[in-house]
């Protein structure tokens, strides 16, 4: 298992660093530079601007910046951002617990609605239960988030006026208060974004059921007289994971990618959102930093996926 | 009114003789505004001008106000004013820092840390013009209890100014030269006689940051200094908490230099989101106090307005969205460079065209059912501040009229309908940015010129590549390879040298300069250079205001610069916030005096 373990982390070196390479020479190939805005300012000569380039060392050659840029990596140095001129952990670090609160909440969410609801309309296949959950499920993943997210906002605070839509990272409150006004203000984007989740996963659980549901095994529980209960959670649902598993694990990078929209729209601070700021001002070394953490993400819930494969299963060794 | 007439007035004014009241009604029976009366007042140094300009103030202690919510859709990342690059981070910046003196939004200084404003009656200014004498508020301390002196303010030349450093306002103190008299009084020194001499330590690139906590960062390592993202500043709101991209927290300064102010206890400034949803959090729902920059149809924020919380406010400045009839030809390759200097455009070259093409465009219309208030139609090119606008232009929609110039001039339509004369067709490319008012307008405008037999190629280039610097693209709007293009220029400064220079003939953008030249139309006179170059002397500012009058005029009736509408900017507050706003300055730029009405 360790020695699996080691193999792998081993093999995802390469990618990353090949990914590395495409990502910094396409954000170097594309046009645009982040003092952008003080080239239409007539009160900023260009000699100002080709200086502010110079010193970040924007005007080297793009290998040289790459290999500054990775050996930089290596001693744990993330880069500089253009814009904010900080430290691009230190940006990064600033977002993480309000993308894995939110992130998470809403994958906690789609799990809580798709289990129960795949599993259950599985087991009564064509049964009334099970049409409805189909047609919501097709709703709901049929719908974007930045049209659900628009709905909510004008039902729940324009025309009722119940629930906030700027989303606030600090708030001045201690106690309940403090636990409530985060609540309130959390609870549209977890929405939006576990719903779609939710919807894509039922249909998955479903038929992942349907598939174990018919299997031998499952046929000789329920004729050793085991009670229905037990035949579902032991024998159909843990044999019916492993696909399931992977869709989650796979998906995982792909939720941090979808939450851009949803932050955008709830002006949530997550790191979704310090991507865009991040394109749209051409601060190259942040949009490198958090790519690159995306494809870290990638490589290490695939790594996951494989190890619970084995828990789920235990014919599936580690060679 | 001669200008002797006017300045007789003004003596008598400044001797007692006349009240102002009596001034300003005398003008105003000879056709000048009370602005622009109330102005000549200010500028010839007869008038307190601070007191006028800005609304009065009410609150009668410091405190007790709540919480003043500010809304930016664009979110600021930084909180150094010397690295700010965009307006969002200067506003940041702004709440914690303080220039010498601001302007207000009829286009005079207002003293900020400084104890006045220099002028020639107090001896601030020099008679040559090369020099401007700043005294300080006394007593004036950081957040951090340190005092507020004049090595503070000779630092921030030096800070700024080091290449070192890299700062983004490094243009406005480069060229001159500051003196510290004493420890309250500094002298910027300018090498050769400067009329505007209120840019170094004035509006959003005069923000002050504190010697003792950056003199250690002054030079290369500029970027580690803490005090970078936790700013020490002298201003009404002291720091609380800053998150780059998101939000920015204050809290009420207790020893501000100012009586009675702030009114507001903390204050927050959330960034991030788009435009419409921030007007909503304002009008619709109440939720913040103020939203900045509503680039939003006025179709919507007039919806939103009918729910009675909040209003729109409309600040004039010099913005204007304009027409240039290229006075090169865009179809001619001169030394591997289309539009060069050295050629002639065939059909703009012959006056009754353009004329024509000014009296094709309806202003009225574009006012009316594109740009709604935000965007009043204008016949001038300088609109702001008052005291620079001419009376002389007059715009006018006449398809009928063009027709007959064109007609006169021996345009004659074709089979195709379309007007050529000695082998030139009146077919233009007309191009701009992709923006939806921008794509309207060229429509109307395509519709008019085909009634008089002016066929118009429309074409539009997204935004980023239009309005960016790239030498290697075509299609930016610097290089002009079209024969006519529309698009807004914006005027920074209260002055119009900075934004006046768009037309003199050393400007003209061409391969030589990597198109960064500002003279972009390539419209060339010398009586407008010689005027311009007058002007740039000209200590006298009755005198200076005439010069860029005729200079507007001059641009505008060549008719190669078809000036539209004025593009004022457009923020949301609520009803019962009462705020001052500026065109020439910040939004926050008098922060201090914001307040709620209860």
């Amino acid at each position: 298992m360790t020695q699996y373990l080691i193999r792998r982390l081993l093999i995802a070196i390469p990618s990353l660093l090949g990914i590395s390479v495409v990502l910094f020479t396409i954000l170097a190939l594309a046009p645009g530079d982040p003092f952008e805005e003080l080239a239409t300012n007539p009160a900023i000569p260009p000699d100002v601007r080709a200086n502010l380039r110079a010193s970040l060392g924007m005007d080297d050659p793009i290998h040289q910046r790459y290999l500054n840029w990775l050996f930089a990596m290596l001693r744990g140095e993330w880069g500089y951002s253009f814009v904010s001129r900080v430290n691009v952990d230190q940006l990064i670090l600033q977002r993480l617990p309000t993308t894995i609160i939110v992130i998470g909440a809403a994958q906690l969410l789609a799990l809580c609605v798709a289990l129960p609801v795949g599993v259950y309309a599985a087991t009564r296949p064509y049964s009334l239960f099970d049409k409805i959950a189909n047609t919501l499920a097709f709703v709901g993943f049929s719908l974007p988030t930045f049209f659900t997210g628009l709905l909510l906002i004008l039902l729940f605070s324009i025309t009722l006026d119940w629930l906030p839509f700027v989303y606030r990272a600090q708030i001045d409150a201690t106690g309940w208060r403090w636990w409530w006004e985060h609540i309130r203000q959390s609870i549209m984007p977890v929405l939006v974004l576990g719903l779609f989740q939710g919807a894509a996963l039922v249909r998955f659980v479903r038929s992942a059921v349907l598939d174990v549901v018919r299997l031998d095994h499952v046929t000789t529980a329920r004729a050793k007289g085991l009670p229905e209960s037990t035949v579902t959670l032991k024998h159909v649902v843990r044999n019916a994971m492993i696909p399931v598993v992977t869709l989650v694990a796979l998906q995982m990078p792909i939720v941090f990618g979808g939450a851009i929209v949803t932050e955008q729209i709830f002006r949530i601070p997550g790191i979704g959102s310090l991507l865009i700021t991040a394109i749209l001002a051409n601060d190259t070394p942040v949009i490198m930093a958090v790519t690159f953490v995306f494809a870290c993400l990638v490589i290490l819930f695939n790594l996951i996926a494989d190890v619970l494969y084995g828990w789920l299963d235990p014919r599936i060794s580690y060679r | 009114m001669t200008e002797d007439d006017l300045r007789g007035l003004i003596a008598r004014v400044k001797d007692g003789n006349l009240s102002r009241r009596g001034f300003v009604k005398r003008l105003a029976a000879v056709g000048f505004t009370a602005p622009m009366a109330t102005q000549l007042l200010a500028i010839a140094g007869a008038a307190p001008a601070a007191a006028q300009t800005l609304p009065a103030y009410r609150p009668t202690r410091r405190g007790g106000g709540g919480a003043l919510k500010v809304l930016y859709w664009q979110a600021s990342t930084l909180l150094n004013p010397h690295f700010a690059s965009g307006t969002t981070n200067q506003d940041s910046s702004r709440v914690f820092y303080e220039p010498l003196a601001g302007w207000a939004s009829d286009g005079t200084l207002v003293p900020i840390l400084a104890a006045e404003i220099p002028s020639r009656e107090n001896g601030g200014l020099s008679g040559d013009g090369r020099s401007v004498t700043w005294k300080m508020k006394r007593g004036v301390k950081w957040h951090d209890g340190q005092e507020f002196s004049a090595d503070d303010v000779v630092f921030n030349w030096e800070y700024s100014r080091n290449p070192q450093v890299a700062t983004v306002t490094s243009g406005s103190y480069r060229d001159v030269n500051v003196v510290k008299v004493d420890d309250y009084t500094v002298r910027v020194e300018f090498p050769q006689p400067t009329p505007f001499w209120a840019d170094a330590f004035v509006g959003g690139t005069g923000q002050m940051i504190p010697r003792h906590l950056f003199k250690d960062f002054a030079g290369p390592n500029a970027r580690d200094a803490p005090t970078n993202l936790r700013p020490v500043g002298t201003s009404a709101y002291k720091f609380v908490s800053f998150a780059p991209g998101d939000t920015l927290r204050a809290e009420l300064n207790p020893n501000y230099h100012m009586d009675n102010r702030p009114y507001f206890d903390t204050l927050e400034v959330k960034g991030g989101g788009d435009a419409v949803s921030a007007a909503r959090a304002v009008l619709q729902t109440g939720d913040y106090d103020y939203a900045w920059n509503m680039q939003v149809e006025d179709e919507i924020l007039k919806r939103l307005e009918a729910a009675n919380r909040g209003k729109i406010n409309i600040v004039e400045g010099g913005g204007i969205e304009f027409v240039q009839l290229n006075a090169t030809d865009p179809n001619r390759e001169v030394d591997g460079e289309r539009s060069h200097i050295s050629t002639q455009h065939p059909a703009f070259r012959d006056p009754a065209v353009r004329q024509a093409m000014a009296l094709l465009i309806d202003r009225n219309a574009l006012e009316q059912f594109i740009y709604g208030r935000g965007g009043p139609a204008t016949a001038n090119f300088l609109n702001n501040p008052p005291r620079f606008r001419s009376e002389n232009m007059r715009f006018e929609f006449s398809i009928q009229k063009a027709n007959e110039v064109l007609d006169a001039a021996g345009w004659a339509r074709g089979r195709d309908g379309i007007r050529a004369k000695d082998g030139v067709r009146l077919r233009f490319v007309y191009q701009t940015s992709v923006n939806a008012p921008r794509q309207r307008t060229q429509a109307v405008y395509k519709q008019a010129a085909q009634r008089a037999g002016i066929d118009l190629e429309l074409k539009s280039v997204t935004a980023s590549v239009f309005f960016s610097s790239d030498v290697a693209n075509p299609d930016t709007y610097t290089k002009l390879y079209a024969d006519m293009q529309m698009y807004t220029t914006t005027m920074p400064q209260a002055d119009p040298e900075r934004f006046m220079n768009q037309y003199v003939s050393w400007e003209v953008s061409s391969k030589a300069n990597n198109w960064q030249g500002r003279n972009i139309v390539r419209w060339r006179s010398e009586e407008y250079d010689r005027i311009f170059r007058e002007s740039q002397g000209e200590l006298d500012p009755i005198k200076r205001a005439a010069l860029f009058v005729r200079m507007n005029d001059l641009v505008v009736s060549s008719n190669h610069v078809i000036p539209l509408v004025r593009r004022p900017t457009v923020s949301a507050s609520l009803n019962n916030l009462r705020h001052v706003l500026s065109a020439w300055d910040l939004t926050m730029w008098y922060l201090n005096d914001w307040y709620r009405e209860t």
